[in-house]
């Protein structure tokens, strides 16, 4: 059972991660806390009881089988669940310290804060660089030198902008998988936000692409507090400093991802992390 | 035996012959009916022949001389029985019409002739056809061109001096028309307007004397115009009706023509080919381009041609909006339940209304309700004539707009629940409300799907007639909507349209047998404008699309 601890489906979690000081939840800055969180699609509870801090300037990592509500918490963060219907959200989410669940709160403003990259990417009909632009134009921003800079900034921070400096001008469509999805990244941080939500952004890409995405995601944690959902254990292992471990909308576990990987307390999260469940 | 033919259905191959079939059965009629057209509508351009005919009538030989239209078999019989005297064995014989023209001097201007009865037919060079603006074709032997009653030319050399008056008359009446219609017609409008503008001010009391002093000097300006122009018609009048000529007609008879009413005359027995060829083509711009004389029956159709394609455009720039508008809020905004179910199912049951009741829709509401409250609101000076509260383009066109917008609806419909719900995530998870996400991203996506609609609206629109003739269409409309006036549009005018003019000239016309060519060519221009105005618009989309394809995965 040891050996098992440390070689996850054969894959040594050890050397597929930068070694550095010890992780601890209770020594991070706190960006995103979730109290007593419940979510229910019509008469079915989706989500139960959750409650969690998510630190500032570190990858989350979200893990768990299909359906067990890891995306469905993510879009709790920037309440893209309003968008359902028939979703309804009991309890509450603080973002720095400010509940983002409550009546008054603007929420287009809260969705610039807390910015998302869906599973597959979602460019708009229109060129690479009105992509970036859209979101800077919808603040009112339409200054032709501001909008350059701002473009060339996001794109290199994407990691991008030397693939696609010539081509600004072309439909957005007309670059690869990998190359939208970070297009998508590159639009999403041209608006400059604290927390970016990656729901399984690279579930969709080649193995090529996926590693591009996975090294830009370890770029952009200096700045940025991201939260990932995957269902690729070794993708959070990866990328991730924290991890949480869901289950039929309950979250089993939650901790460093070295301790919970290496060491899980939890046996659901065990037999999960060994293979044992699927 | 049995078991093959079993195998033969199994296979599904006499389905495919069946659709085969059927997909040649519908092109054999579409181009069968643009054939139909198109051959009778495009031959009445060409410069026919005209035949002197020597025709055994009541016992004498008389001369007809006019063009062959048409040749058909009737029984003998029928014909004896008419009170035609023919000694023949056979069944059936030829009948031909002939049109002889001149009808100031026959009072007809087509004559049957039965094949038995002809004695001779022969097609002298020196026939001329004369096409005037009253009366019809004239068609005779040319004796003499007079100038103020004096001959100055005759015999052969009058051929060449006719053609030098006929240049010379048709730049006069150039001239006639520029005043009548353009410089008197400015004044006309002005002194409208001054008409009105006097009256607004005795409705509201401000008709102070300086006030009247002020109209009374403009107006008289105006009539000083008027009369400086008025002389100046006057002198051009007398200019036109100088020269006339004479010429012999079929029963020996020799009259006399103003050259006033000649507005060409040509020998078509001594054209070539390619001479053919050109005054045909002249012939066919001149019916692209003129304007309609004779009730409807002669000259061109261009104001019916501008009527439609107006109307058309004016009811696009309404229905597009209006029904974007509508979709939007059905599929977007509304919350979906039995309520926006019913009124869906009742948008599109619009569009199964017959196109008269929209008709009579249009002219209860909108021309005397809508158009008569903004006549007593904003023109209480123009009562007891109306402005708006009248059939009018507006009226026809928002008419039109009403009867065509279920399809743009419907259409939008669809291309909005076909953006994908990605694209949509993703603009809002940038921090953009629905409205931006909307304005922004998903109705340019759209576009292709509302101009999908647009098409169907256009080409349902532009061959409406029955509801056109309660709200706005008319048989001879004096004015365009569109003119140096201003404001320049006109949109309370009323206007002609290529569909109520194939109605009016095939069925509501005097002359009949003249018309009918007329009748298959207007149905051709109607037939090409819808094609043209379509193929726009599938243009616009196919661009749309590819500019907005969606995603290929």
């Amino acid at each position: 059972m040891n050996d098992n601890q440390t070689m996850t489906h054969g894959v040594d979690i050890g050397s597929l991660r930068k070694k550095g000081p010890e992780l601890s939840l209770d020594r991070e800055d706190v960006c995103l806390e979730v109290k007593n969180l419940d979510l229910y699609y019509g008469d079915t509870q989706a989500l139960f009881d959750i409650n969690m801090k998510i630190p500032r300037k570190r990858v989350t990592a979200y893990i768990g089988p299909s359906g067990c509500g890891k995306s469905t918490l993510l879009r709790c963060f920037n309440r893209m669940n309003d968008l359902v219907d028939i979703a309804r959200v009991d309890g509450s989410i603080l973002l720095d310290g400010d509940e983002i669940n409550s009546r008054g709160v603007d929420v287009p403003d809260l969705r610039r804060r807390v910015g998302m990259v869906f599973q597959k990417p979602n460019p708009f009909p229109k060129s690479v660089y009105e992509n970036i632009a859209y979101g800077l134009r919808l603040q009112g921003i339409n200054n032709r030198s501001t909008l350059d800079d701002v473009v060339e900034w996001a794109l290199k921070g994407a990691a991008l902008w030397d693939e696609v400096k010539d081509r600004l001008n072309d439909s957005a469509f007309g670059l690869s998988g990998g190359q939208q999805q970070r297009l998508v990244i590159a639009r999403a941080i041209a608006v400059q936000p604290e927390v970016l939500l990656l729901d399984e952004p690279a579930s969709a890409l080649d193995p090529i692409s996926t590693l591009k995405i996975e090294e830009l995601i370890y770029e952009l944690k200096s700045t940025y507090t991201i939260v990932i959902v995957t269902h690729n254990m070794q993708q959070a292992a990866r990328v991730s400093d924290y991890t949480a471990f869901m289950y039929l909308g309950k979250m089993v576990e939650y901790d460093a991802t070295d301790r919970l990987f290496t060491n899980p307390k939890n046996r659901q999260t065990e037999d999960y992390i060994t293979g044992r469940y699927g | 035996m049995i078991k093959d033919i079993k195998k033969w259905f199994a296979s599904g191959e006499p389905w495919i012959w069946l659709n085969a079939a059927a997909v040649g059965a519908s092109v054999i009629m579409v181009v069968g009916l643009l054939l139909l057209i198109a051959v009778r509508g495009l031959g009445h351009f060409w410069p026919h022949a005209i035949e002197e005919v020597r025709y055994q009538w009541q016992g004498e030989e008389v001369r007809i001389i006019g063009e062959v239209q048409g040749k058909e078999l009737v029984d003998t019989q029928r014909l004896i029985d008419s009170g035609i005297p023919l000694e023949t064995d056979e069944l059936k014989v030829t009948r031909y019409l002939m049109k002889i023209g001149n009808r100031d001097a026959y009072g007809v201007d087509f004559r049957n002739i039965v094949e038995p009865l002809v004695v001779a037919r022969e097609r002298p060079r020196d026939l001329i056809t004369v096409e005037r603006t009253e009366y019809g074709n004239f068609y005779g032997y040319l004796r003499e061109v007079k100038e103020a009653g004096t001959v100055v030319a005759s015999g052969e050399a009058a051929w060449a001096a006719l053609q030098e008056r006929i240049d010379r008359v048709a730049a006069l009446r150039h001239d006639i028309r520029a005043i009548e219609k353009y410089a008197i017609g400015d004044i006309n409008y002005a002194m409208e307007k001054l008409r009105l503008t006097r009256r607004r001010l005795e409705i509201k009391g401000e008709d102070t004397p300086e006030n009247l002093a002020r109209i009374d000097s403009q107006r008289a300006v105006l009539d000083e115009r008027y009369d400086k122009l008025y002389a100046e018609l006057n002198a051009l009048y007398e200019e036109i009706r100088r020269d006339s000529f004479t010429a012999e007609i079929q029963d020996g008879r020799v009259l006399e023509v103003p050259m006033e009413r000649v507005i060409q005359a040509y020998r078509p027995n001594a054209m070539n080919l390619l001479q053919k060829i050109g005054f045909y083509l002249g012939q066919l711009w001149n019916f692209v381009s003129g304007e309609p004389r004779e009730a409807n029956t002669e000259g061109g159709i261009f104001p019916a041609i501008f009527g439609t394609v107006m109307m058309v455009l004016v009811m696009a720039v309404l229905v597009t909006p209006l029904g974007v508008v509508a979709a939007v809020y059905l599929r977007e905004y509304a919350k979906q339940g039995p309520l926006v179910r019913t009124i869906r199912i009742a948008v599109n049951n619009l569009a199964g209304v017959p196109s008269i009741v929209y008709g009579v829709f249009g002219l209860g509401f909108f021309v005397y309700f809508l158009g008569g409250n903004i006549d007593r609101l904003f023109y209480p000076e123009a009562a007891p004539a109306p402005v708006f509260g009248t059939p009018g383009m507006i009226w026809a066109s928002l008419t039109l707009a009403l009867l065509t917008l279920p399809v743009v609806i419907v259409s939008t419909e669809e291309g909005l629940s076909r953006i994908p719900r990605s694209i949509r995530e993703g603009s809002l998870a940038l921090g953009a409300t629905k409205a931006e996400t909307l304005w922004r991203t998903v109705l340019p996506m759209t576009s292709p799907a509302i101009m999908t609609g647009l098409i169907l609206a256009v080409a349902r629109a532009a061959g409406e007639v029955a509801p056109l003739m309660l709200v706005g269409v008319v048989k001879l409309a004096p004015s365009l909507a569109v003119d140096g006036n201003f404001p320049f549009l006109h949109l309370e005018r009323k206007f002609m349209h290529l569909g109520f003019h194939i109605y009016d000239v095939g069925f509501q016309s005097p002359n009949v047998e003249a018309a009918r060519p007329l009748v298959y060519a207007t149905a051709l221009l109607l037939v090409i404008i819808i094609i043209a105005l379509n193929l726009v618009a599938i243009g616009v989309r196919n661009r749309l699309r590819e500019k907005y394809r969606e995603l290929e995965n």
